[in-house]
């Protein structure tokens, strides 16, 4: 499935629900066969569409988590307890349900591995999942950019792809930090509370070195790292920013 | 026809349903997207300018601007993100004020903004009482994560065409496309048409 978006009308089409995997309570991944998907590039997000029996629909977008190189396609979704479709993603839709969606869309938040690097990703939450794609098609492209991740969760336990982002760290294609903000175990080894300057510093890679920015979560978590990294003298076009409303639905 | 998912009921909006566009959900939040870290340009370093395909380039300096006829427009916005929200309330300053005695062939206008955002828009969609230079929103200046000190108020196409942290207007002969433009997004954007990316 590899390939760049392509230039056209972006049509509606009708994808298998292959498999769903939880990730944490609240957070579920939904792999999806698609025949006639054009391909992506990582960080890009797709329109999905319910259609009740009446006739009425809602349509949301959610971030691509798949590679551009992986067969199927992978969203992972978060239930918003006020929200109207994702509720029905996470609680309601099975394994042979379809799903209708149109994409790729945006072409700005996506790293391929010809922009370099080094990489800086920071996530706050779901946020994680346009940098899950990135990540992953750096790893699958066999690309040798230094890549760094800092991931902002509550807890451990809302944790998503902690498994996948532990195996590329040991070995040695990630250079992983946590910082949890709720809640952590005793002993823990990684950063605490919500990302500020002092931890900004010690993450990134100093502004001389040029690092590739992706800030992706809520519209907090995004302006307090975006902001902070200006602050610290980083280029503001060269760092590129997603943000997760409240409503996100 | 589209497919029927199975036991998705929906929320209907709590408002006339023919006061939302296709495909978009009423919200009573203001959501904030951008593509990048969010601009802080001190009122003494604010200007605005229209140039381009006019007789003579004209720019206010803020203090310039903040005196010109001021205007509270009442209107309903549609972001492509899929929300919208209803009766929303700002001030700012007529396009048709900052047009006024400007003599120009040009058909389009390229937005541009601190942070080197871009949009494009007819300029007749900008003229005739449908678009604003908005300083404020609820009766409070424009926080900057919405676009303050000042955006582009364009509520009849979806609200990237609203450019935030406004700068000033390119009047051009053809249209060009702008940040999003480029990368996909309608040219023309009119939510009533569910115009969202090229070719809808």
């Amino acid at each position: 499935m590899a390939g760049a978006a392509l230039p056209g009308r972006l049509n509606w089409a009708l994808a298998d629900v292959v498999e769903l995997r939880d990730e944490t309570p609240r957070v579920r991944s939904i792999v999806l066969g698609c025949s006639s998907w054009p391909g992506h590039l990582a960080g890009q997000h797709v329109d999905v569409r319910l259609t009740a029996e009446d006739g009425y629909q809602a349509q949301r977008s959610y971030s691509i988590a798949s590679a551009p190189e992986d067969e199927q396609l992978l969203l992972t979704v978060e239930r918003l307890e006020d929200g109207e479709v994702s509720p029905y993603l996470v609680d309601q839709l099975r394994p042979g349900d379809k799903l209708e969606l149109r994409g790729p869309i945006g072409g700005y938040f996506v790293w391929r591995n010809s922009l370099g690097g080094p990489l800086l990703l920071l996530g706050g939450g779901s946020g994680i999942v346009p940098l899950h794609a990135i990540l992953r098609h750096r790893a699958l492209s066999g690309s040798s950019t230094p890549a760094r991740l800092l991931y902002s969760a509550r807890s451990l336990s809302e944790v998503i792809y902690g498994e996948q982002f532990a195996a590329l760290a040991s070995g040695g294609e990630l250079d992983l930090r946590y910082t949890l903000t709720r809640e952590w175990p005793s002993g823990w080894g990684g950063h605490r509370g919500r990302v500020d300057e002092g931890m900004l510093r010690t993450v990134s890679w100093a502004p001389e070195e040029h690092p590739l920015i992706y800030v992706c979560g809520p519209t907090g978590f995004v302006e307090q790292v975006a902001g902070g990294l200006v602050a610290l003298g980083h280029d503001p076009g060269a760092i590129r920013t997603e943000r997760f409303g409240p409503t996100g639905g | 026809m589209s497919f029927i998912s199975k036991g998705f009921r929906g929320r209907r909006p709590p408002v006339d349903p023919a006061r939302v566009p296709p495909g978009q959900y009423v919200t009573s939040d203001f959501p904030v997207l951008s593509a990048g870290p969010t601009p802080h340009t001190p009122p003494e370093q604010w200007s605005f300018t229209i140039r381009g395909a006019v007789d003579s380039p004209r720019s206010w300096t803020w203090e310039e601007f903040t005196s010109l006829p001021s205007e509270t427009p009442k209107v309903d916005i549609h972001c492509v993100t899929k929300w919208s929200k209803l009766d929303t309330v700002w001030s700012g300053v007529s396009i048709d004020t900052l047009m006024e005695g400007v003599a120009t062939e040009a058909g389009y206008v390229t937005a541009f903004c601190d942070g080197g955002y871009t949009t494009n828009v007819p300029l007749t969609d900008l003229t005739g009482g449908r678009a604003w230079i908005a300083l404020g929103f609820g009766g409070e200046p424009l926080e900057s994560e919405h676009g303050g000190p000042a955006r582009l108020l364009v509520p009849h196409l979806y609200f990237w065409k609203s450019a935030k942290w406004v700068r000033g207007l390119e009047l051009t002969i053809a249209d060009q496309p702008g940040f999003w433009e480029h990368y996909g997004y309608h040219d023309y954007g009119d939510p009533w048409r569910e115009q969202r990316y090229q070719g809808d």
